[in-house]
């Protein structure tokens, strides 16, 4: 009785060794063919989406090179965390996209492989990148941690019916217009502008741009956080005070982050909206191309002390390349497949989002007025958010000290520069530590 | 846990150097340690090993500059603790914050899932028609998967399009309509849910348990003349003293944990006001990246609930030695 016991449990403990060996096998996926394994971000309506325009661009490459690639599409909640996890363990994918204002913080872990002339090289070279977004890839001084892949930039979208219903000829250029032009709009259930108060990354977005025109830095040279300057105090509270104060923006936006605001917008709830390529998430919401308008996003009319002409930061997704991939030389093959003229057209095309290259920047597919409008942004007037190690904390911090501040306004307490300057300052002591 | 579950009855006492040790046969005594193995083996790799990864993780400054290497990370000492447990810094002060948030939480939590669990179990205990069906219905939050359940609070409690305010607002009960998701309201929103998600299993406990009590001594009762609550007070509770030790401590361990009701319902970052401590630590280590002091806060909140459930168990026992 025993022996046989004895004997079940080595058995058993064989065949679980054996499953586990066997997992560990898989990951390798080395042999005959050579397979890659790439997550992608979600750049569409849904991970299905992705995968199915994926696809067919995978096999292309599998027909040139021999190369396999496998793709799992990894939700934004996830990405990050995913990203940790196999820098890790040192296990995962070869190929990720990463968002572009990771780049510094990932870059620190050391896990990806930078780019360095040769590397780079491989790819096509550093010319062939747009500069703007290949600022945005690592801390300056350093060979990038990943190339571009998608670019994207703020703009600021209208209703062009509300606008033409209201006698208002031209979108606002700058925020003073905007108030004025977001309070004649305001009237009933539909508001001036729609915000995505409690979406922290959003926040921090608007954030930096804002504090870029006010004169602000969140970094100082050394890299220490400098949050509570009396120019980001300002910046930020001109930003909260479009609800606060001004009053176009509904005050139910304090509690919005699953992108209502860009719900709001093409159901008509809301007149304006300041997003990245906002147009594919329209199409789905069945607003149609010609019934919204894009502008560059405003400026003050009077430009405060040290102010920038910077309206949005260079939003993009990057992609790099693992350090303990075990063929870097397939994966750099499949880096330059997705930067090249072809497929950078062909993706860009289908989300929405404009090419990282130089080269493709004239092809028919970017000349819409939305397009047109986000290169022209991203060629003069957008900056890459600050490049630290510690980025990531920034947007945490000062992104949720804003959630705060639009959830004070909202119920209707004040927002003083005081309050402001105490959050800030609290988010600044956090980052200390 | 696992130990006590599948550990063998103990072996029959057995003289030692007799009995058949043939060849290649192991001595009877020994038996029941070898077939504990596998379970010891699986308790530390569950268990054990990640706590104390997660204690090493403590005194360490582990951010994203080490995580590739954890053992070129500096070695700090207690620095996480102190940091974490000064309550006048910026980093201690925000989780005392979260801290009395949480036991706050907890307390109402349980105690309303507790008295609801108590009060379905007794009305439910005589049979009637349609009881079956009521239990059935009751125990359906507890059946449903949680980020399905949650998400439909949150639509419930949005402001301009939710269930809730539309309720309040059609009815007359309120004239603007309030804010649940952020602001003070949050704090009742998130407790709301975590009652509804778990009073269903202090049902289900006290159902079960009141199995157990035989209807002679509520016919007894009755006949001394003892209405219901002098029933519930002397036969009940005195019979369901068992099950309602475990059922409260474990109710308690749950709730203070618990992370997945307010980030589903608030998506990662709870407003100040609902700011419990699991969801604190998640965004102090995975957010900020920041894993050393995650750790720290991680270890010093499971000597907490440590120490809880020692002084827990230590009263509840001694009281049931007096009883």
């Amino acid at each position: 009785m025993s022996r046989r016991l004895l004997a079940m449990t080595a058995a058993a403990l064989v065949l679980a060794a054996s499953i586990t060996a066997c997992g560990d096998d898989s990951e390798g996926g080395s042999g005959g063919a050579k397979t890659l394994t790439y997550w992608a971000s979600n750049q569409g309506s849904s991970l299905d989406f992705d995968k199915q325009t994926l696809q067919p661009e995978l096999d292309k490459f599998e027909q040139q090179t021999g190369i396999k690639v496998n793709v799992e599409v990894v939700p934004w909640s996830d990405l990050l965390n995913r990203l940790l996890a196999a820098a890790t363990s040192g296990k995962g994918p070869d190929v990720v996209n990463i968002g572009n204002t990771w780049s510094a913080s990932l870059q620190a872990t050391g896990a990806f492989i930078p780019f360095d002339d040769a590397t780079i090289g491989a790819v096509g070279g550093k010319d062939r990148f747009v500069p703007a977004a290949l600022a945005a890839a690592g801390a300056p001084g350093q060979p990038p941690t990943a190339v571009p892949l998608y670019s994207l930039a703020y703009a600021l979208y209208y209703n062009k019916k509300m606008f033409a219903d209201a006698g208002i000829s031209a979108p606002p250029t700058t925020w003073e217009e905007l108030v004025t032009t977001g309070k004649k709009l305001t009237k009933g259930d539909q508001w001036g502008l729609a915000v995505e108060g409690a979406n922290i990354s959003e926040n921090s977005h608007h954030a930096f741009a804002f504090g870029q025109q006010w004169g602000g830095e969140w970094f100082d040279a050394s890299g220490k956080p400098t949050f509570d300057t009396p120019q980001n105090v300002a910046a930020v509270k001109r930003y909260i005070d479009l609800m606060a104060v001004d009053k176009i923006v509904n005050p139910s936006n304090a509690e919005y982050a699953q992108n209502q605001s860009v719900s709001d917008f093409a159901n008509g709830k809301a007149a304006m909206l300041l997003w990245q390529a906002a147009g594919n998430a329209f199409k789905t919401q069945g607003m149609a191309a010609d019934a919204y308008g894009v502008a560059p996003v405003p400026f003050p009319a009077t430009t405060p002390a040290g102010g920038k002409k910077v309206n949005s930061m260079v939003a993009g997704i990057n992609i790099a390349v693992f350090k303990h991939t075990k063929d870097k030389d397939a994966a750099l093959q499949f880096v330059k497949f997705m930067t090249s003229d072809a497929e950078q057209v062909q993706l860009n095309k289908v989300y929405g989002s404009l090419p990282s290259v130089t080269t493709v920047s004239g092809d028919a597919a970017f000349q819409a007025e939305e397009q047109k409008v986000l290169a022209s942004v991203l060629a003069t007037s957008a900056a890459p958010l600050p490049q630290v190690a510690e980025e990531s904390k920034f947007e945490t911090l000062v992104g949720t000290a804003m959630k705060e501040l639009f959830a004070d306004a909202a119920s209707g307490k004040a927002v003083t520069e005081d309050a402001v300057k105490e959050k800030l300052g609290n988010a600044q002591q956090q980052m200390g530590s | 846990m696992v130990t006590t579950t599948t550990a063998p009855a103990p072996a029959r006492p057995s003289t030692p150097g007799t009995g058949r040790t043939k060849k290649g046969r192991l001595p009877r005594s020994k038996l029941p340690y070898l077939l504990l193995l596998p379970a010891i083996a699986l308790e530390l790799l569950v268990h054990v090993v990640p706590m104390v990864v997660g204690v090493w993780m403590s005194v360490l400054e582990l951010t994203q500059f080490q995580i590739r290497d954890w053992s070129a990370a500096p070695f700090v000492g207690l620095d996480n603790y102190k940091a974490t447990l000064d309550v006048n810094g910026p980093v201690g002060k925000e989780l005392l914050h979260s801290f009395w948030v949480t036991v706050m939480y907890t307390t109402l939590s349980v105690g309303l899932s507790w008295l609801f669990g108590l009060f379905a179990g007794v009305y439910l205990q005589r049979p009637f028609p349609g009881r079956s069906l009521l239990r059935t219905l009751f125990l359906t939050p507890y059946a449903l998967p949680v980020y399905a359940a949650v998400i439909t609070w949150t639509f419930i409690f949005q402001r301009d399009t939710g269930l809730l305010n539309e309720l309040l607002t059609t009815t007359g009960l309120a004239d603007d309509r309030p804010f649940w998701l952020i602001g003070g309201n949050s704090f009742w929103a998130l407790l709301v849910v975590s009652v509804w998600r778990s009073w269903p299993f202090a049902f289900l406990c006290v159902m079960a348990g009141l199995q157990n009590v035989p209807s002679e001594m509520y016919e007894a009762a009755a006949i001394d003349g003892a209405g219901f609550w002098r029933r519930l007070k002397d036969v009940t509770l005195p019979m369901l003293r068992p099950v309602n030790q475990v059922l409260i401590l474990v109710l308690f361990l749950w709730t203070f944990n618990d992370f997945n009701t307010p980030f589903v319902l608030f998506g990662g970052s709870a407003p100040e006001q609902a700011d419990l401590i699991s969801i604190h630590i998640y965004r102090s280590s995975f957010i900020t990246w920041n894993f050393g002091q995650g750790s720290a806060m991680s270890v010093a909140l499971l000597l907490f609930l440590l120490i809880v459930t020692a002084g827990y168990l230590l009263v509840t026992n001694r009281r049931r030695e007096h009883a």
